[in-house]
């Protein structure tokens, strides 16, 4: 019996790398797991890390995973879809700003902390795939908390849990969540 | 994680700061990205059809934003600048 991906459901599961090649054989499904999983990361560039407002954002957004959908195949390295992500953003982004600001040479335009900021949020996307290792509820409730920013009650109600719950439920996950980047971190420094 | 990966230790006050730097993008901008390869495949239709009717060029050449809604297609900026690159016969980068 075959064992495919599709059937197994596993694209979470894949490397980046196995991602681009599938979307460049053209898996749509491979596709849909791509955006899931860099989307957010193109959004925080655009919006923290150069301030624009949300229509410039949109234009930015739709037009980085247009060109990353016409140009995968000039990818050199499949593992690298993160940081040509980010660099793809970060021209678009200076090509925003500079078409509000004629003749500005291009340090001028940048915000001084981009830098910073796209290293942190390099850092928060290892964090968030990390997350993606736990289980469900665990998932659910520090994204709701986090980074939906979702009170106690709305969470309580969404997964019907007791609201003075809620709190030791994020704690707990959050020690979790710590584990497992620390069990990354010393597998990483010991390979 | 991957190779250049540099997850510092942290207490889990840290951690919640770094799950709230990435909030979900909009919802409806996840939904037109995903539907990229279909979008591309109406654009190249679109263009076909153009190339092969001078009617329907004209309509696309004078209101591009009309024919990307009659094929189904979000007529964002981009899909724009990919219609007229193609028609103009420009290479695009």
């Amino acid at each position: 019996m075959e064992t495919s991906v599709e059937a197994m459901g596993l694209y979470v599961d894949l490397s980046d790398g196995q991602l681009v090649a599938r979307c460049r054989a053209g898996d749509h499904e491979a596709w849909n797991e791509l955006v899931d999983r860099f989307s957010r990361y193109v959004y925080a560039i655009a919006v923290q890390a150069f301030k624009l407002p949300e229509h410039d954002a949109e234009d930015v957004f739709q037009e980085v995973f247009t060109r990353a959908y016409e140009h995968l195949h000039k990818l050199r390295d499949d593992d690298a879809i993160r940081p040509w992500l980010a660099q793809l953003t970060r021209r678009l982004c200076i090509d925003r700003l500079r078409a509000g600001v004629q003749e500005q040479p291009e340090d001028l335009v940048e915000p001084t902390d981009v830098d910073d900021t796209i290293t942190r949020l390099d850092e928060a996307l290892a964090v968030h795939e990390a997350l993606a290792i736990l289980p469900d509820g665990c998932q659910d409730i520090l994204d709701r908390f986090f980074a939906r920013d979702e009170s106690y009650r709305t969470i309580s109600e969404a997964l019907d849990l007791p609201t003075g719950t809620i709190a030791s439920r994020i704690s707990r996950c959050l020690v979790k969540l710590r584990v497992e980047l620390e069990g990354r971190s010393s597998h990483s420094s010991a390979s | 994680m991957r190779e250049g990966d540099r997850v510092t230790p942290h207490d889990e006050e840290h951690l919640g700061h770094l799950l709230s730097a990435l909030p979900p993008a909009p919802e409806a901008w996840v939904r037109t990205a995903k539907e990229l390869p279909v979008a591309q495949q109406r654009l190249a239709e679109i263009v076909e059809r153009a190339e092969a009717d001078d009617d329907y060029r004209r309509r696309v050449v004078t209101d591009p934003e009309s024919a990307l809604e009659e094929a189904d297609v979000v007529a964002h900026t981009e899909n724009i600048e990919i219609i007229r690159r193609r028609l103009d016969g420009k290479k695009e980068d």
